[in-house]
């Protein structure tokens, strides 16, 4: 028989559809509604990992998601092929299906036989900051030795190492009322909320079957029903309600102001069949007017020597396994506790039919009712002993036991043969959601737990993670949640503990290796050597000894290590603080947070109408903000130089044709467009006359030149205004903050016309014979249409509005069409100018032309400090305007001081060598470093129509020093520049303004 | 003799990329002309209309008539929809009903490309990427807003109970196509 621990009978598996599965390649056999965990029990195995730094054999602990030890790969369609595993998944939480591969992690050459178990025989010298004691010297180890070794043995789980090839999902909702868990709690919170069919409450649960604690409740009745029954009821009246939205398989993981909550639905890891396309998870972002939290509460281990051997789980968890999952972890059981709830473990495994004493710290006369249950069950009980150790290596053999006598004396031990243990140390409250919340917690000396105390948002807690632990107060603290008031009869349950940090033993304590955090391999001893060596905030033991840390976030550790440390300060609880509970609650996937965010869709790749031209053409593209553009247009055996270069020559021998639909466009209309326009900018625009056009600089506040275009007049009250590429939303959003805020009393309004215009620039001596076949109603002629000017009329039949204006020196144009139109308008252009050699160009010499004749990009040249003066543009800063933005900073003393940087031209003494842009430039290459700085390359090109390499740089006092030879860092040294206008290349013949 | 006159359309997305990935039918809407229509409260004299696009319902609502329709998106804004064969009579017949009243209309039907989502579950298809509550309530038929759907703004309209209109710029409707189609893929079944 492959599964020699499962129950005959019981459970809340489906016998009926038999499962296997793959465990470190061997065939694990189980039923739906099994775990890997559970299956793991049933064959009879424990152990199902390495921990992490001592690589100490290690158990199944949890039946939940507080799972420290059991930890999985898991391929979830190895069948699919690779890119569908991922690492750490907890056993004890992962929905058994059909065809799963899974296997352990952190062992070497296999889970049986571990190489890396002598870190535990080394474990006197891997104490609580060994790191941090050990890896200092020498200094020359740390890269080269240290950190290879240590991320080497540090981690667990391995990294997938191919794209995740699953698809991920996204959503938002809302809702009146988010319920978070499914317990009796949570249910009962739901039915009370959703009772008013106007209320859209949604109820999530990070399990795949609702109930939490009742599934595992085969004994208690509520109002007469059996706790199953109770469950199914409930669950059925949800379901039958329109009103309400059931997640199960949804943890909710991180809880943000505004009761912005998210949450990840595993939406098809469980399904035999999962159809293409299905989403694996899903994100959920929700917006809740009210979250009522139920989260229910974690067991706390007891710790003594060797608890962490496989076999010994958590009492609760153990019953969960023999109920919930009908599997016997062991045919003879002891259950240690200090909590009365583990009596209802002890007792369920005994009608079960399993061998089963109690070993209690508690004294006779602190147990409660339970005690005498237990007993006329037949169940032997030991109260007032201490467990001093557990035996056994691989799997729990026998746990030593001993009586605990007056003023701490302990009595001869006994040892009580075992092959499984439940241990209970009490109960934390789950508040970590709550912690999230912001809210603030409070300590109850009573229940030994911090609760929610202050709420900070919307938000209200029920149940065991109040504080709630009776099933009666239970369920009807959860109708009260959902705002309801309901009275329900339940059998009451046991509760009450008597909370231990470390269990008493007659052995130094020194010397003994209790664990504390599982995950993280922390013991007891651990933390009272970073208490002795000073550490008294549980944040600063919490970094030195790592305890909590871990990905279980320290679920059923931190109460024992912040009692331990308040123990031994000997301070009250409180006083030494609580750990602060950080998103997520549990592990999420990368994909998951990701989502649809990937590939093409991970941003937004803007094109322009012309791109699919380019890219049939062979244009290069580079990245402008988000717009994809073309780079240059290589022939077949050119490199982007060449390219560029004979781009270059072609636009001013001939003729180019240049895609600058990115421009930012701006319709600026009203009564009020040129008083708006005289304000934004610094030029002034009332004379302006209508068909014209101007250059136009903007400033901030603060005087430093923030964009610049050409802005044409289409009418009195009209103006299209054109902004950088990178500029265009800046431009646009500052625009809208000055009308809205500093002159609403302006009538003029602005319109994003960006997209609505694709630009066609046709550039070079030719371009108007290529342009005039096309359009109508507009005169081209030189005296009709001169420089900087603009027209409206049509092209190939459809509206342009066309401008005369020039970018790169040479007689230009620049044709806006409505989109749609623009990839037929370029093919008509494109074929009517290859008689003239029309080249198409793109971006690198745009930018090369450009710098030939001494034309600023803003943002290049530019860095957020240059004034106009600074660019050698004061022209543009009118000197009658009584104000515009930035006007009032232009007269700072910093700014009209002696000394700023200005904008030159550089040329290197040879003139084949490019210099770098951004490189540096100072007067004297031998002064003493630091040395003192002149400025710096903003723009360095080889230019083809100059014959030689052309710079330009913003140089200090850079327009005195006309002809002065500096030097100018380069990746070996330093070479020779000397100073020179701007401008470099004289347009022969018809010019831009001819 | 060079044709000049013969400049065709070529939209950002072909009309025939249609998804209709079971019950949710995704597609561009053809032969849209879209107006941006600015004026202030006082240049409109509370009037109802202009040139029957209407300006009086509230902000962020959509009326609609006939073939044309009028979205408010803010105090001093709509945007109004014809076909786009009308635009030119559109907008003349709206500067002679402004009357030289402070306004201001900028036609840029090729600036925007408009999707419709519909059928059923079209709600959670545009939450996949949109924050907004979409309840019938809470965006009842005939709401129309700025927002956001993935990194894209949009204006996201109703039409209809499962019926949607979800405009952006035209260089953001392939990513918005393609996010939109992505979500669809959790109803194709």
């Amino acid at each position: 028989m492959s599964q020699p621990f499962r129950l005959p009978g019981g459970g809340r598996i489906d016998r009926s559809k038999p499962l296997s599965v793959t465990f470190n390649g061997k065939r694990l056999e189980g039923y739906r509604g099994d775990t890997i965990a559970s299956m793991l029990l049933a064959s009879g195995s424990h152990l199902a990992g390495r921990s992490f730094k001592y690589h100490r054999p290690r158990g199944i602990l949890t039946h939940g998601s507080d799972e420290p030890n059991a930890l999985l790969s898991v391929d979830w369609r190895p069948e699919k092929g690779a890119g569908r595993r991922d690492p750490n998944n907890r056993a004890s939480v992962v929905e058994a299906r059909d065809g799963l591969s899974v296997s352990t992690q952190n062992h070497w050459p296999s889970l049986e036989t571990d190489i890396g178990v002598v870190n535990d025989l080394l474990a006197p010298v891997f104490v609580a900051g060994f790191y941090y004691k050990t890896f200092m010297w020498p200094r020359s180890f740390w890269d080269k030795v240290y950190e290879p070794v240590i991320r080497r043995a540090a981690g667990l789980g391995e990294a997938p190492e191919v794209p995740d090839a699953d698809r991920y999902a996204n959503r938002h909702a809302h809702c009146d009322v988010l319920v978070v868990g499914a317990g009796p709690a949570g249910l009962s919170a739901a039915l009370a909320a959703s009772e008013d069919g106007s209320k859209r409450v949604m109820l999530a649960d990070e399990g795949f079957a609702l109930g939490g604690s009742l599934l595992q409740d085969v004994t208690s009745k509520i109002d007469g029903q059996s706790a199953a029954e109770w469950v199914e009821a409930a669950v059925a009246k949800l379901d039958a309600r329109e009103n309400v939205v059931i997640l199960p398989r949804t943890t909710v993981f991180g809880y943000y102001n505004h009761n912005h909550v998210a949450m990840v639905e595993r939406v098809s890891d469980h399904l035999d069949e999962a159809r293409d396309g299905l989403a694996r998870e899903r994100l959920w972002q929700v917006r809740a007017g009210q979250v009522v939290l139920a989260t229910g509460s974690h067991e706390r281990p007891l710790v003594f020597e060797n608890n962490d051997r496989p076999g010994i789980m958590l009492a609760e968890s153990m019953r969960a396994f023999v109920n919930r999952y009908a599997v016997a972890p062991g045919r003879s059981l002891v259950v240690a506790t200090s909590s009365a709830s583990a009596y209802r473990a002890a007792l369920d495994a005994k009608a079960a039919g399993i061998a089963t004493r109690i070993v209690d710290i508690r004294l006779e006369q602190d147990c409660g009712p339970e005690l005498a249950q237990a007993r006329s069950a037949g169940i032997e009980v030991l109260t007032g002993h201490t467990v001093i150790k557990a035996l056994g290596g691989k799997r729990v053999k026998g746990l030593v036991v001993a009586p605990l006598g007056n003023g701490g004396a302990i009595g001869t031990r006994r040892t009580l043969d075992c092959d499984c243990v439940g241990m209970s140390g009490g109960w934390t409250p789950s508040v970590h959601l709550f912690s999230q919340s912001r809210g603030k917690l409070a300590f109850d000396a009573e229940l030994d737990a911090f609760l929610p105390g202050q709420s900070a948002q919307a938000e209200i807690s029920a149940g065991a993670c109040h504080g709630v632990y009776d099933l009666k107060a239970v369920i009807e603290d959860g109708a009260k949640a959902g705002g309801g008031n309901i009275t329900v009869e339940a059998t009451a349950s046991f509760t009450g503990f008597q909370p231990v940090r470390v269990l008493p033993t007659d052995v130094d304590p020194g010397k003994v290796r209790a664990f504390i955090d599982f995950q993280n391999d922390v013991t007891a001893k651990d933390i009272k050597l970073a208490v002795r060596e000073g550490f008294t905030s549980i944040e600063h033991v919490k970094r030195y000894t790592t305890t909590g840390m871990a990905t279980d976030q320290g679920k059923t550790s931190n109460m024992n290590a912040l009692g331990l440390v308040a123990g031994v300060l000997d301070r009250p609880l409180p006083s030494v603080g609580t750990t602060t509970f950080r998103p997520p609650y549990t592990p999420v996937s990368f994909g998951a947070l990701v989502g649809p965010a990937r590939d093409e869709l991970f941003d937004p790749v803007r094109k322009t109408p012309i791109d699919a031209w380019a890219e049939a053409n062979g244009a290069a593209f580079e990245p402008v903000s988000l717009w994809r553009r073309a780079w240059y247009f290589p022939k077949a055996g050119e490199d982007m130089h060449a390219a560029v270069q004979r781009e270059c020559k072609a636009v001013r021998t001939s003729v180019g044709i240049f895609d600058a639909s990115t421009l930012g466009k701006i319709e600026v209309v009203g009564p009020d467009a040129a008083e708006f326009m005289n304000r934004i900018y610094t030029n002034a625009w009332s004379k302006l006359k209508v068909g014209g056009c101007r250059y136009g600089l903007m400033l901030r506040e603060d005087g430093f030149v923030y964009d610049d275009g050409v802005v044409a007049r289409l009418a009195e009250d009209r103006f299209h205004v054109t902004t950088t590429t990178g500029g265009a939303p800046r431009v646009m959003a500052h625009m809208e903050d000055y009308l809205q805020t500093e002159w609403p009393d302006l009538d003029v309004f602005l319109t994003s016309i960006t997209e609505q215009y694709a630009v066609i620039a046709l550039q070079g001596p030719n371009a108007r014979k290529v342009l005039e076949p096309f359009v109508t109603d507009i005169d081209l002629s030189e005296e009709a249409f001169p420089h900087m000017a603009v027209r409206e009329g049509y092209i190939c039949g459809v509206p342009t509005r066309l401008f005369r204006v020039s970018f790169t020196g040479e007689a230009g144009f620049e044709v806006n069409v409505p989109a749609d139109y623009a990839e037929s308008v370029w093919k008509a252009l494109y074929e009517h100018g290859k008689q003239f050699g029309i080249t198409p160009y793109g971006t690198e010499t745009m930018h090369v032309l450009r710098c030939e004749m001494g034309f600023i990009i803003v943002g290049q040249e530019t860095d957020g400090t240059a004034t106009p003066d600074d660019l050698g543009l004061s022209g543009l800063v009118s000197k009658v305007k009584t104000d515009f933005v930035g006007k009032r900073s232009l007269t700072r003393p910093d700014i009209t001081a002696e000394g700023r940087k200005q904008l030159v031209g550089l040329l290197t003494k040879n003139g084949q060598e490019v210099l770098d842009e951004g490189a540096q430039i100072v007067a004297d290459p031998s002064a003493q470093v630091p040395m003192p700085m002149l400025g710096h390359v903003t723009s360095s090109y080889f230019s083809s129509n100059c014959g030689r390499s052309i710079a330009m740089a913003m140089v200090k006092n850079g327009r005195a020093r006309m002809g002065e030879t500096l030097w100018v860092t380069t990746p070996s040294g330093f070479t020779e520049a000397v100073v020179a206008p701007a401008v470099f290349h004289q347009v022969q013949g018809a010019k831009a303004d001819a | 003799m060079l044709e000049v006159n013969l400049a065709r359309r070529t939209p950002a997305i072909r009309p025939a990329a249609v998804a209709s990935a079971g019950p949710i039918r995704i597609a561009p809407e053809t032969g849209e002309g879209r107006l941006s229509f600015r004026a202030k409260a006082k240049a409109l004299g509370g009037r109802e209309d202009v040139a029957g696009f209407a300006v009086d319902g509230a902000i962020n609502s959509r009326k609609s008539d006939g073939d044309t329709a009028s979205l408010r998106l803010g105090p001093d804004e709509w945007l109004f929809i014809c076909p786009e064969g009308d635009i030119d009579d559109a907008m003349s017949a709206i500067e002679r009903a402004m009357d030289g009243a402070a306004h201001s209309l900028v036609d840029v039907s090729h600036r925007d490309v408009t999707f419709t989502v519909s059928g059923q579950n079209a709600d959670a298809v545009i939450n996949a990427g949109c924050p907004l509550d979409l309840s019938l309530d809470r965006f009842p038929v005939g709401t129309a807003s700025r927002t956001v759907f993935g990194k894209s703004d949009i204006v996201l309209a109703r039409v209809g109970h499962h019926d949607f209109r979800v405009t952006t710029w035209r260089s953001f409707a392939p990513y918005v196509h393609g996010l939109l189609l992505d979500a669809a893929k959790d109803y194709a079944g």
